[in-house]
């Protein structure tokens, strides 16, 4: 896909982000793009800056400096749920769903636009049975998702009760549910067993060959080198280098910086 | 519905199950038998049909006016993760502004009364609901910066600040705008006149007449009032009912869960959360409109903070996150805490002949070193709030081990204007005999 070259099809741009926490340099200047359509690995030892990163761009967290495009538009600074609105989704590398929710419900959280979410529309007679209509495209929408995940049989359990690889997949199919353009995946194999991790990969596949693109932190090796169209390497709050997986695994400094070896 | 987790279906035959799990039914089930324990308890201190009668009327009357107030804690916290335990503020704000916006114009006002705007009742009520949401307002912004205990100590902070103002002899009468109004300070302030108690003062005479060879005249308003009451509680339970069961009520429970993962999922907490809270004290603002502004006379010392912890006790027996929950918890905490331990020593008085007098604790000390319990019985039992305050400590310590989701706690409500669990059951049962996957 880098053989594109010149063609814009930058989705996502980081620019230059700086974030320090007190006396510490977080991020001292990470500069990556995304290509639309690819899915992109984010990799790098850990204490690298990637979670930083990542909240960073999800509008968790504000920049000290730099600036983020997404789609061609700034949304360096933006609140967290314009971001998400705007189509740049996050996940959590600690699964974040609503514990005391069902399973279904968690789901039928997700889309925006919900005329529901507007109290009057909710309590009103007449506008109420709009909000109700809605509710049914929704729930069908989130059957599908369950059934496309194999978690369809759990609809009607507490998330709090599921495991944790069924908690992953439920984040994963809660975060589609946005209809995103883009997903930020924090970890999404942690905790998950091979094969259900080989079921999630390829759904990811499945997406991405429909045009959906995914930036994923893994710290699986092999996972993203078979995976992935790109790899951004992280090291000590920078980005190290960008290339493809062949690239990235012949270059000697991502190998010391995994090893802890000095570097420059 | 989740049987296994509900302790009386367990114990119910099955024919009965199916009916116990219909949550009017449940509602009436426990307040018929606390019905029943109170009717016995008339019966053995041997009150009249008027007796009776005006004892299930106190009874309900707290039930009522309790569930409104659970109702509104669990939308808060059961629902929206908001810890409001400033209940009682927003109470006092409804209660007082309706007060103040319907005493009569300066000049016109009963000498040695305070004077007010003379607006029309339900003008004035009107106002009251809306100040007290409009104080809601200003206390739920910081709530979009503050954890969930951070936010509980503002709330607090701001019905002692409403009643401390309230109380401050600077506000007791003042004029503003060419108006002269007051709070009453620290001596209260009386409130409008109980629109049904005047109307069988006046044109309903006749039907007070007819009766009171039975039963005694005032229990004719009594029991209009409080039947009008759970009429307000039906409304403000479909309310919430309606605002629960919806995406709106989802993305409460979201942010109830997880706010940072709601916000992720593009939800504007802040401003949910914001609604949420404005429409809850709107809810108490009028609360306190019907309760302490229906007893005639309103003064600071109604409005301490026990009031908000006793609601919360309704929650907490009942379950946070369940509004039948709330309704039962309310029907519980009245029936035994609240007013039980009154009729204890009534009938303890009764059947027991206790000798002996014990006016301080000093007293029933003595006499207990003496051999006779019946001093330190009798004081004990004098101490009706004591009492309350104590038995409820145990109730929290009980269920605190045994069953800290409360009664319904666990329970499955679901957030969508439709039936989400019978689509989904009938999909999964489908699947099956389709031989799908599971």
């Amino acid at each position: 896909m880098s053989d594109l070259g010149g063609v814009d099809t930058q989705l996502l741009e980081v620019e230059s982000l700086h974030k320090s926490f007190g006396g510490i340099t977080a991020l001292g200047g990470v500069t990556f793009e995304v290509e639309s359509g690819t899915l992109t690995g984010l990799i790098g030892p850990n204490g690298a800056g990637k979670s930083t990163t990542f909240n960073i761009i999800g509008g968790m967290l504000q920049a000290d400096s730099g600036a983020i495009q997404f789609g061609g538009e700034d949304i360096t600074g933006e609140s967290p749920d314009y971001i998400a609105r705007k189509g740049l989704v996050r996940t959590f590398q600690m699964s974040r769903e609503f514990q005391n929710m069902t399973v279904i419900e968690n789901m039928m959280i997700a889309p925006t636009s919900q005329r529901g979410e507007s109290a009057i529309q909710s309590i009103t007679p007449g506008l109420r049975e709009d909000v109700s209509e809605q509710e049914e495209d929704i729930f069908e929408k989130a059957w599908e998702m369950l059934e496309l995940f194999d978690i369809d049989h759990l609809a009607l359990e507490n998330a709090g009760a599921l495991s944790g690889g069924q908690r992953k997949l439920l984040e994963l199919a809660r975060a589609l549910m946005l209809e995103p353009e883009m997903l930020l995946l924090d970890e999404p194999f942690a905790g998950v067993n091979p094969t259900l991790e080989k079921k999630l990969i390829n759904r990811i596949e499945r997406l991405r060959d429909k045009g959906q693109t995914f930036l994923l932190v893994e710290h699986d090796m092999d996972m993203i080198m078979d995976h992935c169209e790109q790899v951004i390497v992280m090291h000590q709050g920078d980005t190290l280098l960008t290339g493809t997986p062949e690239e990235v695994q012949s270059e000697e400094r991502v190998i010391e910086a995994y090893l802890g070896e000095n570097v420059e | 519905m989740s049987v296994q987790d509900d302790p009386i279906a367990n114990r119910l035959p099955d024919s009965l199950v199916g009916y116990w799990e219909s949550d009017l039914v449940k509602i009436g089930a426990t307040l018929a038998a606390v019905y029943l324990l109170y009717l016995i308890a008339g019966l053995l201190l041997g009150y009249g049909l008027s007796g009776q009668l005006n004892s299930l009327r106190r009874l309900t009357f707290l039930i009522v006016l309790y569930s409104i107030g659970a109702l509104v804690v669990n939308l808060h916290w059961g629902y929206s993760g908001l810890f409001n335990i400033g209940v009682v503020g927003f109470m006092a704000v409804g209660v007082y502004t309706t007060t103040i916006l319907t005493r009569p114009v300066a000049g016109q006002n009963p000498t040695g009364t305070l004077s007010g705007l003379g607006l029309p009742l339900p003008v004035a009520i009107v106002g009251g609901v809306l100040a007290a949401a409009l104080v809601g307002y200003i206390a739920a912004l910081p709530s979009l910066r503050l954890r969930d205990d951070y936010f509980a100590i503002v709330t607090l902070a701001f019905a002692e600040i409403i009643r401390i103002a309230v109380k401050a002899s600077e506000l007791q009468e003042f004029t503003i705008f060419g108006a002269t109004i007051g709070t009453g300070g620290g001596r209260g302030i009386r409130t409008y006149p109980n629109p049904i108690n005047q109307f069988f003062e006046g044109t309903g005479a006749p039907i007070v007449d007819a009766v009171s060879s039975t039963i005694d005249g005032p229990l004719v308003s009594g029991w209009t009032f409080v039947l009008t009451l759970t009429l307000v509680l039906v409304c403000v339970l479909w309310l919430i009912i309606r605002i629960v069961e919806s995406p709106f009520g989802r993305v409460l429970k979201g942010i109830r869960d997880d706010e940072e993962a709601t916000t992720a999922l593009g939800k504007n907490t802040g401003s949910l959360k914001i609604r949420s809270f404005m429409i809850g004290c709107g809810i108490l603002g009028f609360l306190g409109i019907i309760w302490q502004g229906s007893q005639g006379y309103i003064s600071p010392g109604l409005f301490v903070p026990q009031l908000t912890f006793f609601i919360w006790i309704a929650v907490i027996i009942g379950g946070a996150g369940s509004n039948t929950g709330s309704i039962i918890g309310s029907i519980l905490f009245v029936g035994t805490i609240y007013l039980g331990p009154g009729y204890v020593r009534r009938l303890i008085e009764k059947f027991i002949s206790l000798s002996g007098q014990a006016t301080n604790f000093p007293d029933a000390l003595g006499m207990l070193a003496g051999g006779d319990v019946s001093g330190i019985l009798l004081y004990t039992l004098d101490q009706t709030s004591a009492l309350r305050v104590i038995l409820t400590g145990i109730l929290l310590i009980w269920l605190l081990k045994r069953r800290p989701d409360g009664l319904f706690g666990n329970r499955r409500e679901m957030a969508s204007s439709i039936d989400i669990e019978s689509r989904v059951r009938d999909r999964q049962s489908s699947d099956a005999t389709d031989g799908g996957r599971e």
